[in-house]
């Protein structure tokens, strides 16, 4: 493994300080110079929308998992048959599922077609290619990913803790709010990396539901290598994304460690 | 508030099953378009009928079930390694496959094979995609296949040593089948991320390697095409069969 996945990771750093040769691939002599138009405002965009894109798609990841996550830790025998439910669509093709919502969003697609055979719409409505489709779909692939830990965190609560809070006389939202919610909160941190990471170098729900108008960091990288052949760059930019994703694990996972102390 | 989670509950578990089912449905439909005209199986038959698909369908396949068989042998051998004796390094590495995004996988091992090509004179081909999907399954094997072995004792295998068996005789006859439904979920595991990539096998595949992904995101680029909804239905159910039963086999094992 170390020759399967570690080499290939050193190439890239040293064709990262390459030039790009005449004919694309690399060349020397060496330099920083990939490195240096990372900090081009174009590429700052990106960066930039790459995070705003996976932000909100782990907003709303969590808020939409955690009282799924509640519902199934309070579900008794049916657990088990809940928890399938929940992991059996991440084993089916990814691809497949963002097809699904092209099905749908398209401008001749079921949402479409109902609406303007109900006279909801006249025009129909541009819903695929667009932020929100990607975030949809992002939204739509991660979400079991959001679910497991918190399930996981909610499972091993203290139930006593929120009866005691009850008994105290707090209504059932201030315990939610004030119990509930602090002691989920290592469930949301890790729920919260899993879902940001993926997102953050997502390449194909982009490419398909943004129709190439969503660039994001993943859509440059593989543009590089492929379509504009900068390899020098397109690696800069891996390995850029890869140090993005090392602090953001170690941050969460001191945070974690703070939390459990 | 028992009601409300529940109400909410059936409508996120319908956010997550109806596009598909919504598709499958399609699929039987008679008209091209997104209007239902009659139940048919014509779009089932085109997707038989097509030679690209069909070619594709095998070449996923042959790669899928080479790769999960190597991936899983050395996996499961990694996982046993690294049970025995902990290894931070090696431990590292695993977490750092697992969070690389797949998109930085891709282009690594794709550099990795052109650097090594400028000895070897090869091109990329089937060979270097079921070395790439080897690369990234491992990782997956060996997670599952340690969170088994957390439940084994390590005294029974010095038992074994104990009783005469060679360290070998005593993997192979105590700790093996006390793992094996756990290598079993771990090939299955390895199998569907296999048979599924796109990102990473579009960059290190050759002429002759399409693979079903590669072929579906082709048509979907193009826009809506009702073959991949029946491809789809076929794929999500004959996977979502798979995995339910597998999973009765791993709870049976677990029992």
């Amino acid at each position: 493994m170390l020759l399967l996945m570690i080499a290939p990771l050193g190439i890239v750093c040293a064709y990262s300080l390459l030039t790009r040769g005449p004919y694309g691939g690399v060349m020397r002599p060496w330099s920083i110079g990939a490195y240096g138009r990372l900090a081009d405002p174009l590429y700052a965009t990106i960066l930039v929308r790459s995070f705003w894109i996976s932000g909100v798609t782990t907003t709303l990841c969590l808020v939409l998992a955690f009282p799924l996550a509640l519902f199934i830790s309070r579900s008794g025998r049916r657990k088990n048959l809940y928890l399938s439910l929940v992991i059996l669509p991440f084993w089916t093709s990814f691809l497949i599922r963002t097809y699904a919502w092209m099905f749908l969003l398209r401008d001749t697609g079921l949402i479409n077609t109902v609406l303007q055979t109900l006279h909801v719409v006249r025009q129909p409505l541009p819903l695929l290619y667009n932020d929100g489709a990607v975030i949809l779909g992002l939204v739509y692939a991660y979400l079991p990913f959001a679910v497991l830990p918190l399930y996981a965190t909610i499972e091993r609560m203290d139930v006593t803790l929120l009866e005691a809070a009850a008994d105290l006389g707090a209504r059932p939202w201030q315990t939610m709010l004030r119990v509930m919610l602090p002691l989920a909160a290592p469930g949301f941190i890790a729920a919260g990396v899993l879902v940001f990471i993926p997102c953050l170098g997502s390449y194909l729900t982009p490419d398909l539901l943004g129709g190439g108008k969503t660039v994001l960091i993943g859509n440059l990288i593989q543009n590089q290598f492929t379509t504009a052949r900068d390899w020098p760059f397109g690696a800069a930019a891996s390995l850029a994304l890869m140090a993005l994703v090392m602090v953001l694990l170690a941050v969460a996972l001191r945070r974690r460690r703070e939390a459990l102390l | 508030m028992k009601r409300w989670l529940s109400v909410y509950a059936a409508a996120a578990f319908g956010f997550l099953y109806l596009p598909l089912l919504i598709l499958s449905a399609f699929s039987f439909n008679r008209s091209k378009f997104t209007v239902w005209e009659g139940f048919s199986l014509h779009w089932y038959q085109a997707a038989f009928a097509d030679t690209e698909l069909s070619e594709a369908t095998v070449n996923s396949l042959v790669i899928a079930l080479t790769a999960t068989v190597i991936s899983t042998i050395i996996g499961t051998f990694c996982a046993y390694g690294l049970w025995k004796k902990n290894s931070r390094a090696l431990l590292g590495s695993l977490y750092l496959t697992l969070v690389t995004p797949e998109i930085v996988t891709g282009i690594s091992l794709l550099a990795f094979y052109q650097a090594i090509f400028r000895f070897l004179h090869a091109r990329l081909g089937m060979h270097t995609v079921i070395l790439a999907h080897v690369a990234f399954s491992i990782a997956y094997v060996v997670v599952v296949v340690m969170a088994r072995l957390r439940t084994v004792d390590p005294r029974l295998e010095e038992a074994a040593l104990d009783l005469g068996a060679n360290e070998w005789q005593a993997f192979r006859e105590v700790t093996l089948p006390a793992i094996l439904p756990g290598v079993a979920a771990a090939a299955l595991l390895a199998f569907t991320v296999s048979f599924d990539d796109y990102v990473i096998t579009s960059l290190v595949a050759g002429v002759d390697s399409e693979t079903l992904p590669m072929v579906i995101y082709a048509i979907a680029r193009r826009g809506v095409n009702p073959v991949i909804n029946s491809l789809s239905a076929m794929i999500f159910f004959g996977f979502g069969a798979l995995i339910l039963i597998s999973q009765r086999l791993e709870h049976r094992g677990s029992a």
